[in-house]
């Protein structure tokens, strides 16, 4: 073992990445079209007066729970916004949001059309498996540095890393979810002369759509559970606060903002839980 | 009758060195040595058989003979390894896969064993399944899909879902589904066999009754014998994969070809599935609008009888005489028969079953005429047919 001389691994990967830094442009428009989608979140909730922004999360609650009304989880809607509007984290929240979202979408855009492409074949499936592991497990700190040699600063690198840590759930759990589909129900749509796209469109997604909604939930919140580390490259948002609570050590804002996450967490996670539920009755 | 599926040595063999296999089993080796030597498993061996137009055709076994199997390759759901199923004179296994789809949509639907119905859709929007992805717009397909519950005697549960309707209410959906496509041929996977047995005999009677205006093409899967000789027209019986016998219900009683199915049919009540045609006998009979009493009394004595049926030109079924009347009737030089008939006697049709006349034929001395859907004299039935049918040995007596 002694006789090997230690592999140069650190260097390929510097390598690697600064070989990687010359598609400057492309790594630009990258950067350009997140900010575009960032930017059009941030525009409509600083657009939004914030009651109207409180009412309409309360509006949305009671459409989706229409069936049985769950007063708790108004309640704490109502109490929570007051919280995080009392201690003046209002902008930071929606920044949070912000992230939250568009890491969110791009990892349904990305993870479900990935997670059919899975389950329709097991060479695909054997090779994404353990990308996903890589993904999930890396520390996401990792992420960061080369994040921010191809993105710059601020809330786009942010959003990378945390599509790259939060988008693994979405595309295992439609990988699952279409894998479980009975194979009887599959069988009746071939034996009817169903195409791949009808099979897909009619049978296996509608079935499957609560296992691909939980998995979009727990991307959500795996996402929420990066903002403070996405803050460290300049991320704005609730994660801010608490990174410089930690560096004045001041467990007094550090807790306030904490428990504003906490709060954001339990409102999307419910409302998103709402979502799945109205629609699978 | 015009044959509407004709399948040749249809194989299917399970595994990985499918090809190895194929020689060994055509080579004649057996099952086991296939799986020794290669790991692959002979799901289907050379089958052949015929379905004729109209037919109830019942692909029986028990599980692991290969009748699933051999109902997927029908429609191709199972790729068989080799052999052809020609449909209508067209070879399915030469078929792209656009031909294919199209066999799927109009010529061949499918009902299954656990119903296989769509949990998000309504029982509407599942009968209106196989019209939807054949593209049909909505209000037609609307139309056929209630058509389709209607005739299956599911009206008024259009907006309801699969999960609250009964198992016997769900199949019910499956065939809808299957029959608003007006398909020609249908294949009914196990179709009955998740149904409690109350449900599953009205299904059958009501199987039965749509058949009789429909004229499809049924292919029937079973595990069932009773399902099997109850609805079926032709039986085909496998075991491991090969056919063991094809026959009508009553041959494969009669006739059962090897032990195998002899201890199948042990169980059967057979009063219930042999019919008065297969127990009756040639009657010997005397022509009321030509035949005298003389001549009657000659045809008694020549068959050693002491009554007989009496028939018109049109062999319509007159009534009985008996010998004591006729030989009064000669002594008082009488040639009217008329006069002496006996109108009272036990009739049966064609196709009632033997349980249905037990206690007719036990309790009445005369024997019992079998008469068809016009009122002609088909055979008669004696007491001794009808017992030694149920012991199993009856069933040539007519030959």
């Amino acid at each position: 073992m002694t006789s090997l001389p230690k592999l140069p691994l650190a260097k390929w990967v510097n390598e690697f990445v600064s070989w990687l830094t010359q598609f400057e442009g492309f790594f630009q428009a990258i950067t350009n079209f997140l900010n575009a989608i960032i930017n059009s979140f941030q525009w409509l909730f600083d657009l939004l007066p914030q009651w109207l922004f409180v009412a309409i999360i309360m509006g949305l609650t009671l459409y989706l729970n229409r069936k049985k009304q769950k007063w708790s989880l108004l309640l704490l809607e109502f109490f929570g916004f007051w919280y995080i509007s009392n201690q003046g984290y209002w902008r930071d929240m929606t920044q949070t949001l912000t992230l939250v979202l568009t890491s969110s979408l791009i990892a349904i855009v990305i993870g479900i059309p990935l997670g059919i492409w899975m389950a329709k074949s097991d060479k695909v499936r054997t090779v994404v498996n353990p990308i996903l592991d890589f993904m999930q497990t890396m520390p996401a700190f990792v992420y960061l540095i080369p994040a921010v040699a191809f993105f710059g600063i601020g809330m786009a690198p942010g959003v990378v890393a945390s599509v790259i840590f939060a988008m693994p759930p979405t595309v295992r759990m439609t990988n699952l979810g279409i894998r479980q589909v009975p194979y009887d129900l599959i069988e009746a749509a071939n034996s009817f002369g169903s195409t791949s796209w009808q099979k897909l469109t009619q049978v296996q997604l509608p079935i499957a759509k609560s296992t691909i909604m939980a998995g979009v939930n727990q991307s959500m919140m795996l996402s929420l559970s990066m903002v403070v580390i996405a803050s460290m490259i300049g991320a704005m948002g609730l994660g801010t606060k608490v990174y410089f609570a930690v560096g004045r050590n001041d467990a007094g804002s550090g807790f306030t903002a904490g428990f504003a996450i906490v709060i954001l967490a339990i409102i999307l996670d419910r409302v998103t839980q709402a979502f799945n539920q109205s629609k699978n009755k | 009758m015009t044959t509407k599926v004709e399948v040749k040595n249809l194989t299917k063999i399970f595994g990985k060195r499918v090809n190895k296999a194929k020689e060994l089993l055509m080579a004649g080796a057996s099952k086991a040595d296939i799986l020794k030597e290669t790991g692959a498993t002979v799901g289907v061996d050379r089958a052949n058989f015929t379905v004729d137009e109209g037919e109830i055709f019942v692909i029986m076994g028990l599980s692991g003979s290969g009748k699933s199997t051999t109902i997927r390759m029908l429609n191709r759901l199972i790729e068989p390894t080799n052999g052809q199923v020609i449909l209508d004179g067209q070879d399915v296994m030469a078929m792209s896969k656009d031909e294919l789809r199209e066999i799927r949509r109009h010529k061949m639907s499918m009902v299954f064993q656990n119903f296989a119905l769509l949990p998000n859709r309504t029982v509407l929007e599942n009968a209106e399944y196989g019209l939807e992805i054949q593209g049909v717009d909505k209000a037609t397909r609307e139309k056929q899909a209630n058509d389709a519950l209607e005739m299956v005697g599911l009206t008024g549960y259009n907006d309801q879902y699969p999960t609250q309707l009964s198992g016997g209410m769900q199949q019910r959906v499956g065939l809808a589904r299957a029959l608003a496509n007006d398909p020609e041929i249908l294949l009914m996977d196990e179709a009955f066999s998740a149904l409690d047995p109350l449900n599953r005999k009205e299904m059958q009677n009501e199987l039965l009754d749509l058949q009789e205006n429909m004229q499809k093409t049924i292919i029937f899967i079973s595990h069932d014998l009773n399902e099997a000789l109850r609805i079926g027209d032709h039986i085909m019986i496998m075991r491991d994969g090969e056919i063991v016998q094809i026959g009508s219900p009553e041959e494969i009683l009669t006739h059962p070809a090897n032990d195998y199915v002899e201890r199948f049919i042990e169980d059967v009540d057979r009063s219930k599935v042999l019919t008065a045609s297969r127990v009756m006998i040639r009657p010997v009979t005397v022509n009321i609008d030509k035949d005298g009493p003389r001549i009657t009394l000659r045809r008694m004595r020549e068959n050693e009888i002491s009554s007989l049926y009496v028939i018109d030109n049109q062999h319509h079924m007159v009534g009985l005489v008996d010998a004591r009347d006729v030989i009064q009737l000669i002594k008082d030089n009488n040639r009217d028969l008329s006069s002496i008939i006996n109108h009272d006697v036990p009739t049966v049709e064609m196709d009632t079953p033997l349980k249905s006349m037990m206690d007719e034929a036990s309790h009445s001395p005369l024997p019992i005429a079998v008469l068809d859907d016009r009122n002609r004299l088909q055979g008669i039935i004696i007491r001794g047919a009808v017992l030694d049918a149920l012991n199993g040995n009856g069933g040539d007596s007519h030959d």
